[in-house]
């Protein structure tokens, strides 16, 4: 059996959970084992029975007052239990922050290893060999998993998630944990709603980004004038928010945000891998740059080759004139 | 306050990745090196923390020889004192952990606050931090952003996509950093100098079990690339007016 972390917040399964399961339930298949879940909150037995549609047969249902705000170790505690009453092969989550997170407590509880992010797993004998990302996924390393069960996340944003045909609803079987304060000790205490000024970077249609090419703060008012005009939002890389010119909120790649708008405009920004794989879900992408072989104008669908102070202004002006 | 702030000497990687003959690692022949994004924000956290309410800082590496640099990395920035457990290659994150956490039990100090980046920029396994406070029987948070001491507890932030989250946690206390926290400083001279002249705690470490064991490096097969020029300068301004209308966005 394979026993999958179902990761969810404020009463919603987080979405890449499903992409996780999708590829989880042919790896049970092929060992001719279960695809079982468990699902821990204050008030999640409502989440249960959705999860049929993706093959899982059995739900190990954790469900407790003290688990109403997320609390990683104790969600942790809760998995061990589970896999000690019911041996699973595998214990796999999503490679999420949060699952990452408690998938890492669960390793350390179990002194166990951990392989996060991966993006193949094929079972053999002993060791599991997995593929798992690097560098945010633009380097990919083989590994042989030990340990007994193995312990993997699934970095799961790429995978089409698909339901299994015969989704009938999965049998619950309760669990009572035995929590102890130490467990609970760090858990969310209040929250605080995001701060919300114009359109969000991950929902803009539009993401116009600027790199050192900007050459200053106060650079970057054209970039956000011609984002105002194509109703969009924007971002920066690192050398930008480094350099103190905007806040780190608006830094797109490894160590920043991913976006996936229709169109990334990326204006005096070189390319780096580190800065590529937060813009590469763009359906298209649009290079402002002096410099032709730059690898973010070879990379790019479009690139302008040109000064971004002389180029914006311009296109700006344009759709004026279109707009009349 | 002590504080202990666990950093990774990592390549930058510009545009490409080459990897070494035997597919081990990346070739870094012509690359500089940096403590990864996380723990450079963990290393000016951590300056910040002992300049508002005193104590003192260490940095500690895993890592080979050549890591020395960071270490000296961070003593340019502010950190006090420096701790080098030194291995020939890189160690997957369970070996990592333990000799971290043996590392930090042999210290005379007592630190009250450990400090990593939330996952490596090179390995990404989001597991040593937390490892490392299960063994020392610490309280852990993840991913945090924003970091205030109180009279021996911290109130601790991190980000979501729903918003942000607070934990309180007692000292001593684990936490792992992400990049934004705050602007890490650029080293000053007079700190480059005081840092060429601290003394390194080495320590040489045993590895035992890997638990995870890496067998290649694969560089990704690159999405083939089709570059339109829309033309030159401001004079590309009507190509560029004409995309946007054709992907319907003007
Ligand atoms: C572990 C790690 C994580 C990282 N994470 C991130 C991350 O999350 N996000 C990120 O962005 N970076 C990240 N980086 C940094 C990354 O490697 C690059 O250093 C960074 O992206 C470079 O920023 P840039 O393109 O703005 O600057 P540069 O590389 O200096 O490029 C500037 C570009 O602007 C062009 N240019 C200059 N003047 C003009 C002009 N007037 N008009 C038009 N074009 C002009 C130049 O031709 C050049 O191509 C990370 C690095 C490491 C090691």
């Amino acid at each position: 059996m394979i026993l999958t972390l179902i990761e969810h917040d404020q009463g919603v399964i987080d979405p890449q959970t499903f992409g996780m399961l999708t590829a989880v339930r042919g790896l049970a298949a092929e060992q001719g084992g279960a695809l079982h879940a468990i699902l821990i909150g204050a008030d999640v037995a409502g989440l249960a029975a959705g999860l049929g549609d993706y093959g899982v047969t059995a739900v190990h249902l954790i469900e407790q007052e003290s688990l109403d705000a997320y609390a990683p170790n104790a969600w942790a505690a809760c998995v061990v239990e589970v896999m000690a009453a019911e041996k699973p092969t595998a214990v796999v989550g999503v490679g999420t922050e949060r699952s990452n997170e408690v998938m890492a407590h669960v390793a350390a509880r179990t002194d166990l290893p951990l392989a996060a992010n991966c993006l193949a797993v094929q079972p053999e004998d002993d060791a599991w060999f997995v593929t798992r990302m690097r560098w945010g996924g633009t380097l990919h390393e083989e590994a042989r998993l030990h340990g007994e069960p193995k312990l993997l996340t699934i970095a799961a944003l790429g995978i089409e998630v698909e339901t299994a045909p015969s989704g009938s609803a999965p049998e619950i079987i309760a669990v009572i944990p035995d929590l102890t304060d130490a467990d609970l000790l760090v858990r969310v205490i209040s929250r605080v709603e995001p701060e919300r000024k114009g359109i969000s970077l991950t929902d803009a249609p539009v993401v116009v980004s600027g790199g050192r090419g900007v050459g200053s703060a106060e650079g970057f008012a054209v970039l956000e004038q011609l984002a105002a005009l194509l109703n969009g939002a924007v971002g920066c890389s690192r050398v930008v928010t480094n350099n103190g010119w905007r806040p780190h909120a608006e830094q797109i790649g490894q160590t920043g945000t991913r976006v996936a708008p229709e169109l990334y405009i990326a204006c005096g920004i070189s390319g780096a891998i580190q800065h590529w794989v937060g813009c590469k879900g763009a359906k298209q992408i649009l290079a402002i740059n002096t410099d032709a072989e730059a690898p973010m104008v070879t990379k790019a669908d479009y690139a302008v080759i040109g000064d971004l102070h002389e180029v914006i202004p311009a296109l700006m002006a344009e759709i004026e004139k279109l707009k009349g | 306050m002590d504080i202990l702030v666990c950093i990774k000497r990592v390549p930058v990687t510009g545009a490409k990745v080459v990897l070494t003959a035997d597919e081990q690692a990346i070739d870094a022949s012509y690359l500089s090196f940096a403590p990864g994004p996380h723990e450079e924000c963990a290393i000016e956290e951590a300056v910040q923390i002992v300049k508002k309410h005193g104590g003192s800082s260490t940095a500690l590496t895993l890592g080979p020889d050549a890591a020395v640099e960071q270490l000296r990395y961070a003593a340019s920035m502010g950190v006090d004192d420096l701790i080098l457990l030194e291995t020939d290659e890189e160690w997957p994150p369970m070996p990592t952990a333990r000799a971290i956490t043996a590392a930090i039990q042999a210290q005379e100090k007592k630190f009250d606050a450990l400090l990593f980046g939330n996952e490596s920029a090179d390995a990404g396994g989001y597991q040593v931090g937390i490892r490392v406070a299960h063994a020392l029987g610490m309280p852990v948070v993840t991913g945090i952003k924003k970091l205030e001491f109180e009279a021996g507890t911290a109130v601790a932030h991190r980000q979501t996509p729903a918003g942000w989250e607070i934990y309180e946690v007692p000292l001593p206390a684990v936490f792992t950093i992400k990049e934004g926290i705050n602007v890490p400083r650029y080293p000053s001279i007079p700190g480059k100098l005081k840092a060429k002249k601290k003394v390194i705690q080495r320590i040489a470490p045993e590895e035992g079990d890997v638990g995870l064991e890496k067998v290649r490096l694969v560089v990704p097969e690159a999405e083939a690339s089709d570059v339109t020029i829309l033309g030159h300068g401001a004079a590309a301004a009507p190509q560029m007016v004409e995309l946007l209308g054709e992907l319907g966005l003007v």
